[in-house]
Order: C-alpha cells, then structure tokens, then sequence
C-alpha cells in the first residue's frame, strides 16, 4: 500500500477525492458554518490541523492497534486533538472562536477526519499521512471558502467581512464591498442557500471532469488514428 | 374498398401540454381582473413582466440545455408559472423582485431538476417562497383595495414605482401601502384585540378582506370552470378547501374571538387560487385519485396551521411546496386497484 505516489494523494485531496465534493463528507459544518469567507476559512484551517494530527497519530500507531478496537482509538486520538485544538482557539482567536461556537467541538464527530484515519493513515507511512491530512484539509477548505464567499457575494455584497476576528485588527480594510447599500439576499445566508450552493458547486466539478474526460478520448482518439495511419 | 381501422380508445384525447395550460390561463382572467380592478395597474404591469421574464428564462435554459426551443416555449407553461407568480407578490413589488423570483422558479425548480415534467415543485411556487424569505420588508408592501385607497395609482406611476422605485411627490411608501388582511389579522391579535373588534375595521368586508372577497370568488369562478373543462379533477380542490374549512371551522368553534372564521379562511390569501390552480398542478402534485384527495387535505390543514400559529401571515404556498415533497410517496400508497384484479389479502 505504501507506494501511492505524493502527486496522487495531492490529487485526490484536492480534486479527484476532495472530501467536500466527491467523497460529501463533513457536510453537516460545510453546510452550517460556511456562511461567509471568514468563518469558512476559520473552521477549514482547524479541520485541517485535525486531520494533519489525527492522520500522524493514527499513521504511528497503525502497526500496535488490533483491528476490533481501532474505532474507539481513533476516536480518542481525534478527540484530543480536537479539545487541544477548541482550547487553543478559545485563548488565541477568541472573537473568531465565539462565531464559529459548537462547531468547533463538533470537529470530532467530522466523517471526513475519521474516514481519512480509517482508509488511509491506517495503512500508510508517516510521510504519506502527513500529506494526506494536509491536502485532504486544504481541499475540505477550498470547498468551504468557496461557498462561504458565494454566500457572502450573494447575500451581504461582501467579501472577507470581519477578517480582523481572524488576521487581527490589520485585516480590517481586507473586507471588499462588491456592491455598496446591497439590500442583502437572505436565501443565499439561510440554510437552503448552502444546499443549493453545494449543489451548484458540485454541478461544476462534474460538468469540469466531464469535459476533460470528453477531451481526453478525444485525444486518445487522434493518437489511435495516427498509428493506424503510420 | 378500405376502411381505416384504429385500435382503442376511439376519442380523440388532443389535451397537448399547450391545450391545458392555455385552458389555465384563461381560468385565470376574471380573477386577475378582478385583482387589477381592486388594485390597480401594478397586477397587470407584473403579469406582463413575470410573463417575459419567464419567457425568456425558460429560453435560455432551453438553448443552454441543447433542447428545442420552440415546443417548449409555446407549450405556455412558463406562461402560468409567471402568471401564478405575478399574482402571488404585492402590486407594486419593484422589478429586480419579479426577476428574481421568476428567474429562480424557472432556472432552479424547473430546469436544473430537468424541465418540464420533471420538477418536484412548483417552480411559482419555489419562486415565490424564494423572495418572500429573501425580501421581507418588499412583499409586504400590499396596497390597500382602491375602493378605500387614498389615491389610485396610474399606468405612468405605477411603472416609475416598479421600475424606478419612485413614488408620486409627497407621497411615502408608508402612506400607501398596507397589510394583506392574513398579516393584519395576524398582527392585532398578536396585540390581543379581539377577532370582533379587528373584522369591525373598513379592511375587512363581509366574510373576508374587502375586495379579496370578490377576488378570490372570481378566481373560484375560473377554477370551477377548469373542472368542467376537466382540465383539472374536483379531488385536489375539494379536499384543500374541505379540509381547511373543517379545521377552521372546529378552532372556531372553540374560540371565535382568536380564530378566524372558516369563510374567512376560504376567502383570504391564496386558499382558492392555491386550490384550483397550484396544487393541482399535475408534475408537482398526486396524481392517483386517492392520493389527490390526501395530498389536497395535507395542504388545506398544513396551511391553517401555518397561518394560526406560524410565523407567516399567509401559509398555502408553502404547504404546497410540503406537500410537493411527500407527493412520490402518497402516490407509492394509493395506487389505485387494476381493473379485474382483487387486492391481494393478508393471510388471516
């Protein structure tokens, strides 16, 4: 199992297994929490950490855990990293802690941070679950940014409002006002407006697969035809 | 000599999409006038504007989709989503609102689920729903009926209000618009008035809101008319409006001072309209017979118990689109007998 190239696990983390999009994990605080950039960002970063954690842990142990009890210890292990994790938040983005609330704990119970324990660091090196937890991470919060600005855009006309909860009180002037008095589009900002904008967003990825799937037979077509030719 | 021969059944059936939607529209005229009479040149300015924008929605989606666009566009079904959606928002709701909510019912609750046929809901009614929790302040600028309006509103300035936004001088948004009577009834009784004292003000008519009444008594005309035509079956109306009455009239009964009386209920809000021509809609709604009749009883009582105790003054569409939901399994459970077979007995 140990020979999944690095360009591979990136590839899937970001795109061809994101958990966001294909493999639709996670989507009780994707869909919850990604109201605006900020927060998207907030929580993607910490799921990120989670998963780069539990990915090296549960990669450690892999050889010493019997398989009858690897839930109950994956569980722990993501558990304390959450609670490490939620502590940290609360002493150093406490303002950013306080929006984000019972998602943060709720870390835990994300499938994407047990599936990724379960079907990856379980069987591969320390290294590669490194990787793994990184991209994996980084590709949950592409999912989430972009449809935390989507609904942002649409609904309040903004992006990176209240960046400072994040960057400091610096990120202030990051807040870019797409539109000025926009009246505010409440669907967008309520609950349907996340289904509906994952939905859209998982239209793309596919209508985008398709079309490169499409062109590459195109291509393997040209190939075909020029033996046969020569 | 030969005689040309055809199998069963020998009547012409000739109900084509374009034939029944173009049957609804014209059920749908004397009730529209009415509303126009009551409320000015708004209605009809909306009409037309949800009309083209759906239109012109369902075209592009059409071209986007690599689908003919001719049969489809003529079939009018777009026509009577527009319509439905014009005649749900407030007279003078500003354009972008109607483009909105049009654009929206067509894009998503139409063609996204695959067109024609296919959509789970309503698309007017999803449209609808849409800016009404999207845009709460806008669609509750109702006007009042102009039979008690201070001023009527002509073409020129109800298409400055519409387009532009702009008033009449001197004259605010305040001044001139109001609450349906659902929201004030709503309203005062949130404020402890009694259902007496609050039926006793000039917004309120014989049975229900002044001028609704007759609205809503000529949008019933049209629906009855569409059952003659059978265009649409008696199960969906009958059971809504019966079912509806039913739970009115039992709260009532209980306490006529905090619960509005069944012909209120019946003559206030979308309760006809929704009846005759919304949930009878035969893509979204039941299609066996039985089905139909549970279907239309879910939507009667889920919209009571939304206007009685929800948060919104006025709850039909979206007990509607509830009721969308659970359409695929009402159906599941009462297909109807096949002809010739008994229905197979549990062994005792």
């Amino acid at each position: 199992m140990s020979d999944v190239s690095y360009r591979r696990i990136i590839a899937d983390g970001f795109w061809y297994n994101n958990p966001g999009l294909v493999q639709l994990l996670g989507l009780c605080p994707l869909l919850a929490i990604s109201g605006t950039v900020v927060n998207s960002l907030g929580l993607g970063l910490a799921t990120t950490l989670t998963l780069i954690a539990s990915n090296l842990a549960v990669s450690t142990i892999r050889n010493w855990v019997r398989p009858e009890i690897r839930i109950p210890v994956y569980v722990l292990i993501i558990a304390s990293v959450v609670t490490a994790i939620e502590l940290s938040m609360n002493a150093y983005f406490h303002e950013l802690y306080l929006v984000l609330g019972i998602f943060i704990p709720l870390i835990v119970t994300n499938c994407a941070i047990i599936g990724r324990a379960e079907a990856f660091a379980s069987k591969n090196t320390l290294p590669r679950a490194f990787v793994d937890g990184l991209t994996m991470g980084l590709g949950f919060t592409a999912v989430l940014v972009a449809l935390g600005g989507m609904r942002e855009a649409l609904g309040h006309g903004t992006l990176f409002d209240q960046a400072h909860l994040m960057f400091g009180e610096a990120a202030r002037g990051l807040t870019i006002t797409l539109v000025e008095d926009y009246r505010g589009f409440l669907l967008a900002i309520l609950p349907p407006g996340a289904f509906i904008g994952l939905g859209l967003l998982l239209a793309m990825k596919n209508w985008i697969d398709d079309r490169l799937e499409r062109r590459q037979a195109r291509r393997r077509e040209a190939v075909t035809l020029k033996e046969a030719e020569a | 000599m030969r005689f040309k021969t055809f199998t069963s059944p020998h009547m012409s059936p000739a109900r084509s999409v374009n034939r029944v939607m173009r049957q609804v529209l014209y059920a749908l005229v004397p009730g529209t006038v009415a509303m126009a009479w009551f409320f000015g040149w708004g209605v009809l300015v909306n009409v037309v504007l949800a009309v083209t924008v759906a239109l012109a929605a369902e075209a592009l989606m059409l071209m986007a989709r690599r689908r003919p666009v001719k049969p489809f566009v003529t079939d009018l079904s777009a026509v009577v989503a527009g319509w439905l959606f014009a005649l749900a928002v407030p007279p003078l709701t500003p354009w972008w609102i109607t483009l909105i909510g049009v654009g929206f019912a067509i894009v998503v609750a139409k063609h996204l689920y695959g067109g024609l046929g296919y959509n789970p809901f309503n698309p007017a009614m999803v449209g609808y729903v849409a800016v009404v929790i999207s845009f709460p302040r806008e669609m509750t600028l109702w006007l009042p009926p102009s039979t008690l309006a201070e001023m009527a509103f002509s073409l020129p300035q109800t298409l400055q209000a519409i387009f532009l936004g702009q008033l009449p001088a001197g004259l605010t948004w305040d001044m001139i618009t109001g609450a349906t009577p659902l929201d004030r009834l709503q309203t005062e009784l949130a404020m402890d008035r009694s259902l007496s004292d609050i039926q006793a003000s000039p917004f309120f008519g014989a049975v229900a809101g002044r001028g609704w009444e007759w609205i809503n008594l000529f949008f019933l005309l049209g629906g009855l008319w569409l059952i003659r035509r059978r265009v649409i079956t008696w199960h969906v109306p009958v059971a809504m409006l019966g079912s509806l009455a039913l739970i009115s009239g039992l709260f009532w009964l209980i306490n006529p001072e905090v619960y509005a009386s069944p012909l209120f209920h019946l003559f206030s809000g979308a309760a006809i309209l929704g009846a005759f021509f919304i949930a009878t809609d035969p893509v979204s709604g039941s299609t066996t017979p039985m089905g139909r009749l549970v279907f239309g009883a879910g939507v009667g009582i889920l919209a009571y118990v939304i206007r009685a105790w929800g948060g919104y003054a006025e709850g039909v569409a979206f007990a509607i689109l509830l009721m969308n939901m659970m359409a695929p399994t009402i159906d599941h459970y009462t297909q109807p007998r096949v002809f010739g077979k008994t229905p197979a007995r549990k062994e005792g």
